[in-house]
């Protein structure tokens, strides 16, 4: 028994160094560099709740967190939205090739890096050469400023991302559809249901739980925005894109704030713990689980 | 009846026509990605775009080859997908096995470990990761984006998971045969988990080939730059004189992802379906 135990420490350690090592460790490290002033190249040096007062005061700090809890929430909800519609249509038609294209298709855009699409995106949605404003303009709309009103910014993000992500609420969607069992169905259509009844009060709750799910993880997702702005508008016009996992970095690796930066992490983490529990716990009452 | 029946056919002809335009609305880019990238460097912003190119111009797929380190960038990424995808399948199916099936002190308190840290995105815990690998030397190398992800909680989680569900039976017949512990694991259990094996391994590929943001603190030298951090690099450099150079960098990049998903899409879905959680 005791050569079993050493065989199951010995089948962990690897897992367990790497968590501890860079998971773990660094969780503590960023609460402890939290109360702390340090440049890198000078000792670092503690200055208790400092940070912390700086951060309750900076406009900057919680603006980025209204930025990016706006645009997680957008693309979000549009994904939900989206994604479901979608899979509702195809569920509807009956070849199952035409079906697996559809959901090829819309698949598709996952398997691009963030990176790659913003590069993309940035050049589609370029105000004055890019092929979006070319079209726009052939309907009669002029000269859209995507990339450089606040407006315009903010939603051209939204749309990337819901452009790239929609597939994997997509899948998830179609995957608890065509697992619903057939005699809820019939058994609501024997009692009278029409489409929009049967939707509404039968696959509507039956699926809550994949849409608590996908919004749990989109929304923890999108809380770490960070390629798209970078890539597209480096946080601007102003402020307007600058996404906290952006300001974290300019803090920390452009202006060489390690213990600001780490402060910031610190209200990131305990963000997303909350919204994570706030989900969990109280969409409970909303989900239906069978 | 015949009112309901045509009703019902134009709901689903009017169905069919939103999911064309949402299919056109999804490979719009890629195909405009795709066209742009064989198109001549003065022709890339002319509008409209040809969207099918008529006379592609391949030069610059070699110029992307010879004017910046493409190929460089392309073997990076290969290396260190290829290293975490390996390692950590390994790592977490050793972990994952141990978590499920083996009884030992502390198996418990060490597992809710392992959750508490599943949750918790690297973004928030950046800099002091950066502050170790500087000081372990990794710094400016493959090895400071290989050496963290070669274990991990998530991948621990969803293969005990999957070893939960294997009957213990099997193995404890194989130890009165008189198989050691590591033969059980390898000879009976390991084979059996190749299938969440393999949603672990594709959803790993999807996740470090497509990596930005480890990549752009982590390497400062061009020598060591991967292809997202390389291709964003690119972009700047060039500028927006040679979009179609950067877009068929952007096509290169995208190649291996396709080719694995046509060969592998059954595990994409899957890890996407069980594996969501990270």
């Amino acid at each position: 028994m005791r050569g079993e135990a050493l065989f199951g420490y010995a089948m962990i350690l690897p897992s367990l160094l790497i968590v501890m090592l860079f998971t773990a460790g660094p969780i503590l490290a960023s609460i402890g560099l939290s109360f702390y002033s340090w440049d890198v190249i000078s000792p670092p040096r503690f200055t208790g709740l400092d940070n912390y007062e700086q951060l309750a005061a900076d406009q900057t700090v919680l603006h980025s967190f209204a930025v990016t809890l706006g645009l997680a929430v957008s693309i979000v909800v549009l994904e939900i939205l989206i994604g479901l519609g979608l899979a509702l249509l195809v569920q509807q038609r009956r070849n199952t090739f035409v079906r697996a294209t559809f959901r090829t298709v819309f698949y598709l855009p996952l398997l691009a890096s963030a990176s790659s699409v913003a590069i993309v995106m940035g050049y589609m949605f370029d105000q004055k050469f890019g092929v979006i404003n070319y079209y726009l303009g052939l309907l009669g709309i002029p000269n859209v400023p995507w990339l450089t009103s606040d407006f315009g910014a903010t939603a051209t993000i939204v749309i990337i991302a819901v452009w790239q992500q929609v597939g994997f609420a997509f899948v998830l969607f179609v995957a608890a559809l065509s697992t619903m069992p057939q005699d809820v169905l019939e058994a609501a259509t024997i009692d009278g249901a029409g489409p929009g009844h049967t939707f509404l009060f039968v696959k509507l709750p039956m699926i809550s739980p994949t849409i608590l799910f996908v919004a749990v993880v989109g929304i923890i997702s999108a809380m770490q925005l960070f390629d798209q702005p970078y890539v597209m508008t480096k946080g601007g016009p102003g402020y307007s894109t600058t996404t906290t996992v952006l300001l974290i970095y300019q803090t920390a690796f452009q202006n060489l704030q390690f213990g600001y930066g780490s402060t910031i992490s610190v209200l990131l983490l305990l963000v997303l713990i909350v919204l994570t529990a706030m989900q969990f716990f109280g969409a409970r009452k909303l989900v239906f689980y069978q | 009846m015949s009112p309901m029946i045509s009703r019902a056919r134009v709901g689903r002809a009017l169905g069919l026509v939103v999911l064309i335009a949402a299919a056109i609305i999804a490979l719009g880019p890629l195909v405009w990605t795709l066209s742009t990238s064989l198109r001549t460097p003065a022709e890339a912003f002319v509008n409209p775009p040809a969207w099918i190119p008529v006379n592609p111009d391949w030069g610059n797929y070699s110029a992307v080859f010879e004017q910046i380190p493409l190929l460089s960038f392309f073997i990076n990424s290969v290396i260190v997908t290829g290293l975490i995808v390996a390692g950590q399948t390994a790592t977490c199916m050793m972990s994952g096995y141990a978590f499920a099936m083996i009884r030992f002190p502390g198996r418990g308190k060490i597992f809710v470990l392992f959750l508490a840290t599943m949750m918790v995105p690297l973004q928030a815990t950046m800099i002091p990761v950066f502050v170790l690998i500087k000081w372990m030397g990794l710094a400016n190398s493959l090895s400071s984006l290989i050496v963290p992800a070669l274990g991990g909680a998530f991948g621990t989680f969803l293969m005990r998971q999957y070893f939960l569900q294997m009957p213990k039976e099997l193995g404890e017949a194989a130890r009165i045969d008189g198989a050691s512990p590591l033969q059980v694991f390898w000879f009976v259990y390991a084979r059996m988990a190749v299938p969440p094996a393999a949603a672990l391994a594709t959803l790993n590929f999807s996740g470090f080939w497509s990596e930005f943001y480890r990549p752009l603190i982590f390497l400062s030298d061009q020598s060591t730059y991967t292809l997202p951090l390389g291709l964003v690099g690119l972009q700047g450099n060039l500028g927006t004189g040679s979009v179609s150079v950067v877009l068929a960098g952007v096509v290169v990049a995208l190649v291996p992802s396709v080719l694995l998903f046509a060969f592998a899409q059954r595990y994409f879905i899957e890890g996407l379906t069980t594996g969501s959680f990270r």
